[in-house]
């Protein structure tokens, strides 16, 4: 991925700030410019999200995605926050520890390395409440 | 909208063809097609071409081109040719274009063609293109792979339905014995439970055998308008319904992460469309890129109540004999999955039973089938209904 792609959404990945739609209060994360609910009537703002949420599935990845090599075997969740939407995100904490409604709250870590001499990108992963 | 008959059927070998290249696989079963069915090339109106990611796998686009050239189609005769795709499911959009373009009354016979070379890359790389399929920027980037995203529907479909690993090795092993009995599959030998259950873990729950391999292959069928398909065949195969449906291209939007609404809405409208219901359907080719994907596909199309999919798997309810056979031609997982080729496969397979040429894997007296292709975690699903009688 290219600098300005990875720049560009750094204030969500580390931050986690999606977006809001007035009209119908529907949260949305990843960030949405258009509601689904309420398309060209929808007004968008960012929101903040809060960052507390719980596990509606996971999985341990073995044969890991590509810049994640040296870190599997990891745990990767689907997460359902406090506010409403759900996003995919890394669980950092022991194999059996995971469960499916487990509480996580979000934190700023190392996401991944493209080489040695190549971009670290930094996100939002998630640990047990 | 006219009626449509698919006329002309063709096919590669599925596999890792080490000796062929991406053009050697699509020519020879555009050939084969267009032999089966007995057309001239001056015949052919148009062509449509699923192919996932040439440029990822091949390093090359502009895949209508290339294939209308080497297929003889373009220098003389300037055939137009279109790519489509729609990751997984491009072979099926494919078909569908086609048999739009008929239906229509623009064309009036169509090939529909679905071709992929996947070894020419490193597994790393195949698996990084495979993940394009999903939302680069919120899975991919998040350590999200293919056999993750289905991994955790796996897992809400264990705790919430109380589906085992046993029941979904059980697809496995039942798509590799259809496998046993088809010429093109890839994988022709009988594994059992245990060999999915001791194989390595990919994703958890998801072992290496629920997993679909990395293929190369093409296939193509001939279109053509209803009216004038005795012409060329004593036998067509009938199109009753091309469907098509999107769903969010994230996993996390789904409202059920154990269901894929677009297999449900674009099966509600094959059924609508042709004046069906799933008792009507003898047999179906479902997307089963993973286990799970065919446990979730023979739910979402209506063959089975949700949650019972991998019971009635593991009960045998889907061999060929069974209730509703699934995926006669051994599926994604034992035939193969070159991924633009499959949704046309799936057709070539069903075109076969129809006929009632599928030798030892036919399903007596197949009057109707149906075929399911879905692109990524679901974000589309493309659902046909063929039958022997227009």
């Amino acid at each position: 991925m290219t600098v300005a792609r990875f720049w560009r959404k750094i204030p969500h990945r580390y931050n986690l700030i999606g977006t809001h739609c007035t009209t119908c209060d529907e949260h949305y994360f990843p960030p949405r410019q258009m509601c689904p609910n309420c398309r060209r009537d929808g007004e968008i703002e960012p929101h903040k999200f809060g960052g507390k949420g719980e596990v509606v599935t996971y999985t341990i990845i073995h044969t890991a995605a590509k810049g994640y090599e040296m870190q599997a075997p990891y745990n990767l969740a689907i997460i359902k926050l406090d506010e409403g939407p759900s996003l995919t995100g890394q669980v950092v904490c022991g194999q059996e520890e995971m469960e499916i409604g487990m509480k996580v709250r979000s934190v700023f870590r190392k996401l991944g390395e493209e080489s040695e001499k190549g971009m670290i990108y930094y996100g939002t992963k998630f640990v047990p409440e | 909208m006219r009626d449509v008959a698919i006329i002309g059927i063709g096919c590669t070998k599925f596999g890792e063809l080490w000796d062929r290249s991406f053009r050697d696989l699509f020519v020879e079963a555009g050939v084969s097609a267009i032999e089966d069915s007995g057309i001239q090339g001056e015949e052919i109106d148009s062509l449509y071409v699923g192919n996932m990611s040439g440029g990822r796998f091949v390093e090359q686009e502009h895949i209508g081109s290339l294939i209308a050239d080497y297929a003889g189609l373009a220098s003389t005769l300037n055939v137009p040719a279109t790519r489509v795709e729609a990751a997984c499911a491009s072979g099926g959009l494919a078909l569908r274009q086609a048999i739009l373009s008929v239906a229509s009354g623009h064309d009036n016979i169509v090939i529909a063609a679905g071709a992929e070379k996947m070894t020419d890359v490193g597994m790393d790389t195949a698996t990084d293109a495979l993940a394009a399929a999903a939302d680069r920027e919120w899975e991919g980037i998040m350590g999200a792979t293919f056999p993750g995203l289905y991994a955790m529907i796996a897992r809400l479909h264990m705790h919430k339905y109380g589906t085992t690993s046993e029941q979904l090795a059980a697809a496995s092993v039942k798509n590799h014995h259809n496998g046993t009995m088809n010429p093109i599959a890839q994988f022709r030998n009988e594994i059992t439970i245990d060999t999915v259950l001791n194989s390595n873990m990919v994703a958890d729950p998801l072992h290496m055998f629920d997993c679909s391999p990395i293929s190369d292959g093409s296939s193509a069928v001939v279109v053509a308008a209803a009216d004038i398909a005795k012409k060329y065949t004593d036998t067509p195969v009938y199109v009753k319904a091309t469907t098509q449906a999107s769903g969010t291209i994230s996993l996390h939007d789904r409202a059920d992460i154990t269901t894929l609404d677009s297999s449900v809405v674009a099966g509600q409208r094959a059924y609508k469309m042709a004046g069906m219901t799933p008792d009507d359907i003898d047999m179906v080719e479902v997307h089963d890129c993973f286990t799970i994907a065919e446990i979730c596909a023979i739910e979402d199309l209506g063959f089975f109540k949700k949650g019972d999919g991998g019971r009635a798997t593991e009960a045998g309810e889907t061999a060929i004999g069974g209730r509703i056979p699934v995926n006669t031609s051994g599926g994604l997982k034992a035939c193969g999955h070159p991924v633009g080729a499959t949704g046309i496969k799936q057709a070539v397979e069903l075109t076969q039973q129809l006929r009632g040429t599928a030798g030892k894997r036919q399903v007596d007296g197949a009057e109707v089938g149906m075929t399911h292709n879905v692109g990524g975690s679901g974000g589309t699903a493309v659902v046909h209904i063929l039958s022997r009688n227009r």
